[in-house]
């Protein structure tokens, strides 16, 4: 700290306090400029493609390695829309652990259970890809696809999503494993917001007679919602970059098409599948671009969650 | 009095308001329970897969001594073990001192000034960028530049994981060290380096290292990085500059492959990287939770 180091010293520092001061400061630096050097790297690499199609290469549908005509429709398109079904399963389930965790795990069982669902952020994303291949991906096509097919296929409008025929591999499936591979990260930061709020609060309302669900939902939820959109945000920014789960699964097709059954692309499985085989400047650089995308993506929604997060931590005690 | 008993306690059990109001919450703590079921469902159901399909593989000695092999051929995973074996190390020798002093500007120098928070902020940011575009920006600045995959690069790529990941338990950790340790070491006439090596990382000891474990468990299963960097080799090879077979892109191949005996490996690896990366998470925990 600051007054420990002694502004007004006496005597000139020791040169090794100087020089450990700046060693640490370099490196400091260096982390500090790596996420700039990242940026910069991506858009020199995707200089053809911006010359090129300049801002119509995010609505371009095309993708031709042949003729070399490039868009980041499509992989855009499958990014956003399995993070989405991610998110639409994982946010609930999340929002249920933590509360469970928060309210009504015995102590006993509370370290036990935190840390197993702790240990399926831990699992490698190529692990739930391969299982999502494998295992999930015939279960889905053998039994639950063709259930939401008959079930939703003649309902105007959103009978859409579930045309075609059952494969297993799609985008469904892939937002499925998503969802899984998120729940820790959202939990997690659910559970650590739900446990500052100030036991007070808490009893005052159950004083008034209120019910657990009550007390969590009108004045847990209500005192922590920054940090809980902020955890939500954070396991977005987890799902949109998401590169091998998704690989597996999402059938790796350059079509668009409206079905969650149908295969798809998104942003980073068409980045592991193709980046090794691409020949030619404008190929290459159209996949950096599409890198450029996604990390500009994530960087803002997981910038938005540091924030969010941030700002509960700073109101914390302010509010009573 | 009547017009008490027609209205009766608002807690009575014949209110229907109340009433209404229990069963919404029976209702919503049985879904809540539900949840975490949910959640360990899944885990239970893929650590069971694993160990089901990958017991057979991890159990046959030739995994760990002969090569991957051609399709068709019986094979081992040796040469892929070693490879994560190097690069992992490689990884975690280049970015943990990285992480540390990084970390320890943040923590001990610069608490209130500007670098240290933009810093701090885009650290978190990187903890959780999508680690593919790491593997671009290590292939953009170094692969491309000398014109071929080698282990350096994959190494380098996963050195980039483990320093947000560093930075930010140094910093938490260093955080928590007392500041009248710090004042101690003052008032004795310690300079500030040596406060800060031989007392507050003595202190922190148990975090950091805490944090570094985390940090190898999560680059060990870690594909993404790897695919542009150390792509992969079919041979064994010790030559960092060279591409090199590692675990993760071996598991990728193979279990996108149309052949059965790849598939099996591809789940003897799976297994094999599972276990450790859970081996030194539990780890982790209890070596931190032991000095709580």
């Amino acid at each position: 700290m600051s007054e420990i180091q002694g502004r007004q010293r006496v005597r000139p520092a020791p040169w090794k306090d100087t020089a450990f001061e700046w060693l640490t400061r370099f490196f400091a630096l260096l982390v500090f400029s790596l996420l700039v050097g990242i940026l910069l790297s991506l858009v020199a690499g995707s200089g053809p493609t911006l010359q090129k199609y300049g801002l119509s290469f995010i609505w371009s549908g095309a993708w031709d390695p042949v003729k070399e005509d490039f868009g980041a429709l499509i992989p855009i398109y499958g990014t956003l829309m399995t993070s989405l079904i991610a998110m639409l399963i994982g946010v609930p389930v999340s929002f249920g652990i933590a509360l469970f965790l928060t309210e009504l795990s015995p102590p006993w069982l509370k370290r036990p259970l935190g840390t197993a669902i702790e240990l399926l952020a831990a699992i490698p994303s190529i692990i739930y890809g391969m299982w999502g291949l494998f295992v999930l991906a015939p279960l889905l096509q053998t039994y639950v696809q063709p259930l939401l097919i008959s079930a939703f296929g003649d309902v105007p409008l959103a009978g859409a999503l579930f045309e075609g025929p059952p494969l297993g591999i799609g985008m469904l499936t892939a937002g499925l494993i998503l969802s899984i591979m998120v729940i820790p990260f959202i939990a997690a930061v659910m559970r650590d917001v739900f446990e500052i709020v100030p036991p007070m609060l808490k009893e005052s309302a159950y004083g008034l007679g209120a019910t657990t669900w009550e007390v969590v939902w009108r004045v847990v939820l209500p005192y922590t919602k920054v940090g809980v959109i902020g955890g939500i945000m954070l396991g977005l920014g987890r799902a949109l970059g998401e590169t091998m789960a998704v690989t597996f699964v999402i059938g790796n097709a350059h079509r668009l098409s409206a079905s969650l059954m149908a295969p798809g692309n998104s942003i980073a499985s068409a980045l592991a599948n193709e980046f090794t085989e691409a020949v030619g400047d404008v190929y290459y650089s159209a996949l950096i671009e599409l890198g450029l995308i996604l990390f500009l993506i994530t960087t803002v929604v997981l910038g938005l969650s540091k924030l969010l997060l941030m700002r509960l931590v700073r109101g914390e005690g302010t509010r009573t | 009095m009547s017009a008490a008993e027609q209205v009766p306690s608002a807690i009575h059990s014949g209110n229907r308001l109340y009433r209404e109001r229990k069963r919404t919450n029976f209702i919503l703590l049985v879904i809540s329970g539900v949840a975490i079921g949910f959640g360990l469902f899944w885990l239970v159901w893929i650590l069971g897969t694993l160990l089901y399909e990958g017991g057979h593989a991890l159990a046959r000695a030739t995994l760990y001594y002969q090569m991957t092999p051609p399709p068709g051929a019986d094979g081992g995973l040796a040469n892929a073990i070693a490879g994560s074996l190097v690069m992992v190390a490689a990884g975690t020798l280049i970015g943990t001192p990285v992480g540390i002093l990084a970390g320890t500007y943040l923590a001990e120098y610069g608490r209130h000034g500007w670098l240290a928070g933009a810093t701090r902020f885009l650290n978190d940011v990187l903890l959780s960028a999508p680690s593919i575009v790491i593997g671009l920006f290590v292939y953009s600045v170094y692969v491309a530049k000398v014109k071929h995959f080698s282990a350096w690069a994959g190494a380098l790529a996963l050195a980039m994981i483990v320093v947000p990941v560093v930075v930010r338990t140094t910093d938490d950790m260093l955080k928590l060290v007392p500041n009248t340790l710090r004042e101690a070491a003052m008032a004795l006439g310690c300079p500030v380096w040596k406060m800060i090596t031989s007392i507050t990382y003595k202190a922190a000891r148990v975090g950091i290292l805490t944090g570094v474990l985390l940090a190898v468990a999560r680059i060990s299963g870690e594909t993404a990085p790897l695919l542009f960097t150390a792509l992969n080799n079919q041979f064994w090879s010790t030559n960092m500059n060279a591409p090199m077979a590692n675990l993760p892109v071996v598991i990728f191949q193979f279990a996108m492959s149309p052949y059965e005996d790849w598939h099996r490996l591809a789940w003897g690896g799976a297994a094999l990287i599972t276990l450790a990366v859970l081996v030194l998470n539990i780890l982790a925990r209890a070596l931190f939770r032991k000095s709580d």
